[in-house]
């Protein structure tokens, strides 16, 4: 069995009298991909917003490499988690900064690159998700979806992060160019040897992106398995999910 | 009784309410003052932000300024002839623009515009996830967003209060000069044996505390806006209101700190 780059024991996180996250338990083995689907609301972006230290959850452990994150030193943490890239939603690109800077932004935070050098590393990152060197000195205003949505993954691996969460990666793009973006992202996850989650709600896009999925359910993960085992798995959550159903135990839920 | 319990809890909550948002905008203040002395240091985000408060905020201070002095010449004007008391009009002009009305001014000014201009970039920054994703590369965003704004608010608002100083007294010289038929040199006389350095001085501070209230209020609830495009609208009309609000109360309680003994 390969080792667990991420581990996730027991997390819990609500907000008022609303309870997200009810004790989920994950595992991610080391440079694989896995993809976290589950209805609106069932706390996708908690778990991940958790993981990157954004949302404090009320209990629980997320081990990254064997350390639990929310245990160790502040600064302990940082350290940790300063091995993640993200692809937000919608891109989060900084609309104040050209693309280089938006980039290479975290490289010149970490000090790990020169100002002087730093266009030409984004020339270079950019190169990589299939943008040319004159997107480098546009704002991001100037481009379209799918182009910001490349230069945030080019942003998000920049700094060849071991661990990369993506967060509805091809949502608001088209068939094609949601295709291209997936290809992309296992591109640059492989040739990185990143460990990768993702959140989705386009089950194409699940089963080229991931080798794993897990359904987030009730705030508990409900079912774990191969990504290829999406549309086939029995399951009936998942069966429902996946097929789009109106009628199954999901909607029965909602009803109570 | 019932009505009663409920008037007690409404009253309850929204006192609570006071007190943790009275709580939040302190710890934040605090945690923003306390980046600005810690290393990284952001220069050319501290520039940026003196450029939006200071340097584009120059026109509208400076009309406002100018015209506040012309229009308290001719006011004093009216009221003082019916004493023969014209001859007070330069020490009143001077000293009500550098003490009070510059700096007061100056702040609202400066809180309808860049105060305004702060929310709303942070709080579309915060709704569109951009503060986040500063987080997720290894940037504080208090740092990156909030201490530049709060040292350039500081610095930025004394200097246009002492432009609004001299263009107040100018406007008030302009009024006194051209259209009361006052003597230039007997009225400029006038203007400089009354003023005195603290009357200039005591403005500047004001101004810099209205500076840094401005940039906190602003920065604070763009900070905390949530709710898409209708929260970014909210969090800019609280950071102009309550930055007013505070100005005028701070401007009271300054007055007394500087002037009453």
């Amino acid at each position: 069995m390969s080792q667990m780059k991420i581990r996730i024991r027991g997390l819990k996180k609500a907000f008022g009298p609303k309870i997200v996250l009810d004790g989920v338990d994950l595992d991610i083995a080391q440079g694989t991909g896995m993809v976290v689907i589950g209805g609106s609301g069932t706390g996708k972006s908690v778990l991940i917003k958790s993981i990157l230290g954004l949302v404090t959850p009320d209990a629980g452990v997320i081990e990254i490499d064997g350390e639990d994150v929310l245990k160790a030193s502040r600064s302990r943490a940082k350290e940790l988690r300063s091995q993640i890239g993200m692809l937000f939603q919608n891109g989060a690109l900084f609309d104040s900064l050209p693309v280089w800077e938006n980039v290479t932004f975290g490289l010149l935070a970490q000090k790990r690159l020169k100002r002087a050098a730093a266009r030409d590393k984004a020339v270079e990152v950019l190169a990589q998700v299939g943008l040319d060197a004159a997107v480098a000195g546009l704002s991001p205003s100037e481009l379209s979806g799918g182009m910001q949505k490349r230069v945030a993954l080019a942003r998000a691996i920049a700094s060849e992060p071991a661990i990369i969460l993506f967060d509805e990666p091809t949502t608001g793009l088209d068939p094609i160019m949601g295709a291209v973006i997936d290809e992309l992202i296992v591109d640059c996850v492989k040739r990185l040897g990143s460990t990768s989650i993702s959140i989705t709600h386009d089950m194409a896009s699940a089963q080229r992106i991931g080798d794993n999925a897990a359904m987030l359910y009730q705030g508990k993960v409900s079912w774990t398995g191969p990504a290829t085992e999406l549309l086939t798995t029995p399951d009936p959550v998942v069966h429902q999910f996946t097929h789009g159903l109106a009628d199954g135990p999901i909607r029965m839920a909602l009803r109570r | 009784m019932n009505k009663l319990l409920d008037l007690v809890a409404l009253v309850g909550t929204v006192v609570l309410g006071s007190v943790a948002y009275i709580g939040e905008l302190g710890l934040f203040a605090l945690n923003g003052v306390s980046h600005v002395f810690r290393p990284p240091y952001y220069p050319r985000l501290v520039g940026k932000a003196f450029m939006e408060i200071g340097f584009y905020s120059l026109p509208m201070v400076a009309l406002t300024a100018l015209f506040t002095g012309m229009v308290l010449a001719l006011q004093s004007y009216t009221g003082f002839s019916r004493f023969g008391a014209e001859s007070a009009i330069a020490s009143i002009v001077v000293l009500s623009v550098t003490r009070e009305l510059g700096p007061v001014l100056a702040g609202l000014m400066v809180s309808g515009r860049a105060g305004a201009a702060m929310a709303a970039e942070l709080g579309t920054m915060r709704v569109t996830d951009q503060i986040d994703a500063l987080s997720t590369l290894s940037t504080d965003p208090m740092k990156y967003l909030v201490a530049p704004r709060l040292l350039a608010g500081t610095i930025a608002l004394p200097l246009l209060v002492a432009l609004a100083d001299i263009l107040g007294v100018c406007g008030g010289w302009l009024v006194a000069t051209k259209k009361l038929g006052f003597s230039s040199g007997a009225y400029l006389s006038a203007t400089f044996s009354t003023m005195q350095p603290q009357d200039v001085i005591s403005g500047l501070i004001k101004a810099a505390v209205f500076g840094f209230i401005i940039a906190l209020m602003g920065c604070f609830n763009g900070y905390r806006s949530k709710g898409g495009a209708q929260g970014v609208g909210t969090a800019t009309t609280t950071a102009v209101v309550s930055a007013s609000i505070l100005i005028l109360a701070l401007d009271y309680i300054l007055t007394q700190v500087l002037f009453v003994k």
